[in-house]
């Protein structure tokens, strides 16, 4: 039993479309890719693909209403889901620091989800904050 | 009127502006002022959450704001002067700014060199007009960006995107992972604009349909967008009747491009390149307008803000290079685009850089190409020339030039075209 896998290839311009067929966690055959690198993205596309995730979360008391943030390393795809729920019910208070830990480890990867910029606190938001 | 004078004034403070003016003031200018209309620095990129800028200059994946945190405290740090929620009006030619803001009205600046940074804009409804009715939930892929990320808001929960330019493939993925259903993307090119890393990790793994030689051909709703006509079109860019399909959604989002920010520059006199809608530019990103310098999406839109960076740096020190009476002699060599190139930026070269420094040429192609050579030749002669494995309309291409690799004189001609590897152009 194999499965094939159609992917494009990102690592340069060129774009190519690479055919795999995987057999038992190997890949058995590759074609299309132009090069080496191309090999290697296959294997990581297929056995380990990982994404950094970005999003946002709520601020109260900030001078803007959401605050940008990301996964400090990539994390794998699979955890995606998992990991935009977790981020989607958080709310921070103003003042934020750049790069500050939002959530120490999401969706269970080990890796934490940081600021991507300092937010400041609205004049006189403490109050109602 | 208060009146301020600074030695470089920098208009906008984006990744452009933010380089231009930290060079200029790093080159030994005494005072620098950075004018932005915005409340904050940082331009465009503090809407643009999602990594990948800084991959060339740091080896990094930075998203939009961390990439800008750098810069803006690199000119804090520098002693750059910011002058925030100012707008510029004016510029005139013997390079006094008028401008305004809301603690002091109307404001003069008197600057020895300007530098232009106002970056882009996005094409609207308006530039590509579609037929049907006018109903509320058509944006550009910028507003809805600025929208989700700054404001903290959805448009909608049913989007289409009309164009497969890379800001309408990283909002494809934003809407859908805020928990939106993106039907599809549509664009009339029997390719697409964006980045091939954005098709993979934007449409792919979200699986977002790419319906590629498809445009919009009506959109309906009265006072909501409800559905829009999607047709598939024929070399022509005409669509094919009987390939209609309608599309239930309540959010249209167009990424058709983007336009650099010229008013201020026309009004100037500036000369502005029509196939770019950007200004004229030596190397030293010295405009036509003597002492007025430009840099990034004002000048070419750039798809890598590496590269924005990099010209950027180029304008600072061409301004302070001004300022500090070094500005080499202007022997000039101006640059062409030959068969298969759409524009090259630079437009003139200073024969003296090329001798001294490594000289970037800007270019974007007319069509894909595979295996090809950016050639770059005077009169027959081949001056230079290097070997691309794959060129794309969407992606910048840039050539380095070593110093002392070519010598011309001034008023020659340097054509920069396209010639397939093998064939004896
Ligand atoms: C939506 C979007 C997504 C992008 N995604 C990527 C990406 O993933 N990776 C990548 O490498 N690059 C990306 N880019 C490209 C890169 O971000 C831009 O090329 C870069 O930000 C351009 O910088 P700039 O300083 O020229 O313009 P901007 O960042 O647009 O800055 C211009 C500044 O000028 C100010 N201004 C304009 N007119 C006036 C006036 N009259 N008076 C005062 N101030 C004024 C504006 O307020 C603004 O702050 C993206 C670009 C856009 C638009
Ligand atoms: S296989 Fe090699 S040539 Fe092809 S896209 Fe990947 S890196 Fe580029």
């Amino acid at each position: 039993m194999s499965t094939i896998y159609e992917l494009t290839c990102i690592a340069c311009p060129m774009g190519c479309q690479i055919k795999t067929k995987v057999q038992q966690d190997k890949i058995i055959s590759i074609k299309g890719n132009s090069c080496k690198r191309g090999e290697l993205y296959a294997q990581d596309e297929i056995f380990r693909p990982m994404r950094v995730i970005t999003s946002t979360v709520r601020v109260q008391g900030g001078v803007l209403p959401v605050v940008p943030v990301r996964t400090a390393e990539p994390i794998p795809k699979d955890k995606i889901g998992v990991a935009l729920q977790e981020i989607a019910c958080i709310t921070v208070t103003a003042p934020v620091k750049f790069h500050q830990v939002i959530v120490p480890n999401i969706a269970d990867t080990g890796v934490s989800v940081v600021a991507s910029r300092p937010l400041a606190a609205k004049e006189g938001g403490e109050k109602t904050a | 009127m208060r009146s301020i004078k600074y030695d470089v004034v920098v208009i906008g403070a984006g990744p452009a502006g933010l380089a231009a003016a930290s060079r200029a003031k790093a080159m030994g200018v005494k005072r620098v002022l950075l004018v932005d209309r915005d409340r904050e620095p940082g331009g465009i990129l503090q809407q643009c959450i999602h990594n990948g800028f800084g991959l060339h200059l740091f080896k990094e994946e930075l998203t939009g704001p961390e990439y800008a945190y750098k810069f803006i405290e690199e000119s804090y740090a520098s002693g750059v002067e910011f002058l925030m929620n100012t707008m510029v009006l004016t510029i005139q030619p013997d390079r006094q700014i008028y401008a305004i803001n809301r603690k002091v009205g109307m404001l003069k600046i008197e600057a020895q060199a300007i530098v232009l940074a106002m970056g882009c804009r996005e094409r609207n409804r308006g530039a590509v007009t579609i037929p049907g009715s006018r109903p509320s939930g058509i944006f550009t892929a910028g507003t809805a960006q600025r929208f989700v990320n700054m404001e903290g808001y959805m448009p909608g929960r049913h989007v289409v995107i009309l164009g497969s330019g890379d800001i309408g493939l990283i909002m494809a993925r934003r809407f859908t992972w805020e928990g939106a259903k993106v039907e599809g993307v549509f664009e009339i090119m029997p390719y697409s604009n964006g980045l091939n890393r954005n098709i993979v990790q934007c449409l792919k793994d979200n699986n977002i349909p790419l319906h590629l030689s498809h445009t919009v051909t009506k959109v309906h709703g009265n006072e909501r967008i409800e559905a829009v006509t999607v047709s598939q079109v024929d070399e022509h860019f005409t669509p094919l009747s009987g390939s209609e399909q309608v599309i239930p959604c309540d959010t249209l989002l167009l990424s058709v491009g983007l336009i650099p920010e010229n008013e201020l520059s026309r009004d100037a006199g500036i000369h502005i390149d029509p196939v770019i809608g950007g200004p004229v530019v030596t190397d030293e990103m010295e405009t036509t307008l003597a002492g007025v310098f430009a840099c990034g999406n004002v000048v070419h839109v750039h798809d890598l803000v590496d590269n924005v960076t990099r010209e950027s740096w180029l304008a600072g020190e061409g301004a302070a290079r001004l300022v500090l009476g070094q500005q080499p002699t202007r022997d000039l060599v101006t640059t062409k685009a030959g068969s298969g190139v759409r524009y090259v930026v630079p437009h003139k070269i200073h024969v003296e850089n090329l001798a001294t420094r490594t000289t970037t040429l800007y270019l974007r192609v007319l069509q894909p190409e595979e295996n090809v050579r950016v050639e770059l030749v005077s009169g027959t002669k081949s001056l230079f020339s290097v070997h691309q494995r794959v060129v794309r309309p969407a992606e910048m291409v840039s050539i380095n030039v070593p110093p002392k690799r070519i010598t011309a004189t001034a008023g020659e001609e340097l054509m920069v075209r396209l010639v397939r590897e093998g064939d004896k152009a």
